[in-house]
């Protein structure tokens, strides 16, 4: 089912409450795919001048030994210094939580930041783990067994499979 | 112990029924898909060397033994390397301390490991097909990867040298290649002429003396040449062996000299080859013998990256074997 909200307005609105962040020199890490997406359009209206970084998590997964690795793995790149900086992690949709503590991992094997701040563009339910967004595009609540998925990179839109959304 | 073949699909024992790659014993047969996975995860891997960390917690868990019946230092510590960097155990058996020394078979060896649930083994052995042999040995779950057998194959030899061409010269489809040497005992030639068929290379040449070349060799789809500086002509790639001092005493060769002035790789000889060729040598060399200094220590070799993006393909080929297991279940993360 393709009934997306315009994506547009809602980056809007995460960058501006991203803005008062950026006099603390942070940086912007997106997760591949989707979350590099939204990374790249909240980069471009915040005016970053730090390089975007982005991570692919595939060798950080907790159930790799289960469902192995995606054939077409992404180099992670980080080109700046994490030691001590404000990183804002960007993912597409927010669910388990678990890509997030992979996401988190990784970062840390580049170094030790000041703070992580996490920007998605849905909130959906589902949590697994103890993990929460400090801005957010959007909230959804889904049945079980429904996803919600962002296609791009142009135009962004969001796309949900199963079955009925409830609106939070 | 269950048997290993039954679970192996079709006519290549080193394919699992879904079509991942359950053991790495030889390039030759594999699909062209696996390669191209496997370079492309290497790939990623190769920037982890360069973290803080570096480390990921991909095999954490899991217990890797590296087992040699042949001494080798470059590739057993880039094995060892590579698990340690995924964050496996590992442990190194030598056959010089191991109980071979008190008659234990090898198969003897391989069933007390698996006793104590290890998940993977890498192996070198002088005997062709001994690789083939423990895979087809060991647990359903556990996988083997050959690190040389014999003068059969080196596959991720083969795989680290393809790696560095791609990665200094771009796709292999418009390439030429020269591989110089001891091209009869080198398991490393067979597998980067495999690695190099499979993804497409126009023009494989293989330069030695008749005494060093396999018979029907050109059934492997290369072109012989016995002059070096005819079969450097125009190449892009030249790939230097190492040559063993046991081949002057077996009289397959007159003497190292006589060698060096016929085959060995100098500048001058070099200027045969394309303006921006590369040199790989697998080591460890030879110098005077097989290759001069100069080119070894010059600018278009690639000797030692090479040895940088062996263990990115290690890393690359411990993981798609650990993580080919129980592909079915759902991929969603969240």
């Amino acid at each position: 089912m393709n009934d997306s909200p315009e994506i547009e307005p809602i980056l809007d609105q995460m960058a501006a409450q991203l803005r008062p962040l950026l006099a603390e020199d942070a940086a912007m890490v997106g997760i591949y795919t989707g979350g590099v997406w939204v990374a790249q359009a909240l980069h471009q209206r915040l005016g970053l001048e730090t390089e975007l970084g982005q991570v692919d998590i595939s060798f950080y997964r907790d159930d790799f030994t289960r469902i192995g690795l995606h054939p077409e793995v992404r180099a992670s790149h980080i080109p700046f210094d994490v030691d001590n900086r404000v990183i804002i992690l960007v993912d597409d949709v927010l669910h388990t939580g678990r890509t997030i503590r992979a996401a988190l991992n990784e970062i840390f094997d580049y170094g030790r930041p000041a703070r992580i701040v996490l920007a998605v563009l849905v909130d959906r339910d589902g949590r697994e783990l103890p993990i929460q967004a400090d801005v957010v595009g959007l909230h959804r609540r889904l049945a079980a067994g429904a996803q919600i998925k962002l296609t791009g990179p142009a135009p962004l839109q969001l796309v949900t499979r199963g079955a009925t959304e409830h609106k939070a | 112990m269950s048997p290993a073949f039954p679970r192996l699909g079709g006519g290549n024992p080193q394919l699992r029924p879904d079509g991942r790659l359950g053991h790495l014993l030889s390039i030759e047969g594999l699909p062209e898909r696996i390669l191209l996975e496997i370079l492309n995860t290497a790939e990623s891997f190769l920037q982890i060397g360069e973290r803080a960390v570096k480390k990921t917690p991909t095999l954490r868990g899991k217990t890797v033994v590296n087992l040699f019946f042949e001494s080798s230092t470059r590739t057993r510590t880039t094995f060892e390397l590579a698990a340690k960097r995924l964050s496996a155990d590992v442990l190194n058996i030598n056959v010089a301390t191991s109980s071979h020394n008190k008659g234990e078979s090898l198969l003897d060896t391989i069933d007390n490991l698996m006793a104590m649930h290890v998940d993977g083994f890498v192996m070198r052995h002088s005997e062709a097909g001994a690789a083939h042999l423990v895979a087809r040995h060991v647990d359903q779950d556990a996988w083997v990867v050959n690190a040389g057998d014999g003068r059969h194959a080196h596959p991720t030899q083969g795989l680290l040298d393809v790696f560095t061409i791609l990665r200094h010269k771009g796709p292999v489809d418009q390439l030429k290649v020269a591989i110089v040497g001891d091209i009869l005992h080198s398991r490393v030639a067979r597998s980067q002429i495999h690695a190099l068929s499979i993804l497409g290379c126009p023009d494989i040449r293989v330069v030695a003396p008749k005494t060093l070349l396999p018979a029907a060799v050109e059934h492997l789809g290369v072109r012989v040449f016995h002059d070096l500086d005819e079969g450097l002509e125009g190449v892009d790639v030249v790939t230097m062996l190492r040559l063993q001092q046991e081949r002057m005493e077996a009289n397959l060769l007159p003497s190292s000299n006589e060698y060096f002035r016929q085959y060995g790789l100098t500048d001058k000889r070099l200027e045969r080859a394309d303006p921006d060729a590369i040199v790989l040598h697998p080591g460890p060399m030879n110098r005077g013998v097989e290759i001069d200094s100069v080119v070894a220590d010059g600018p278009r070799a690639v000797i030692l990256p090479q040895v940088t993006h062996g263990l990115a393909i290690r890393m690359a080929v411990l993981t798609s074997l650990a993580g080919a297991r129980d592909r079915d279940l759902h991929r969603d993360h969240g």
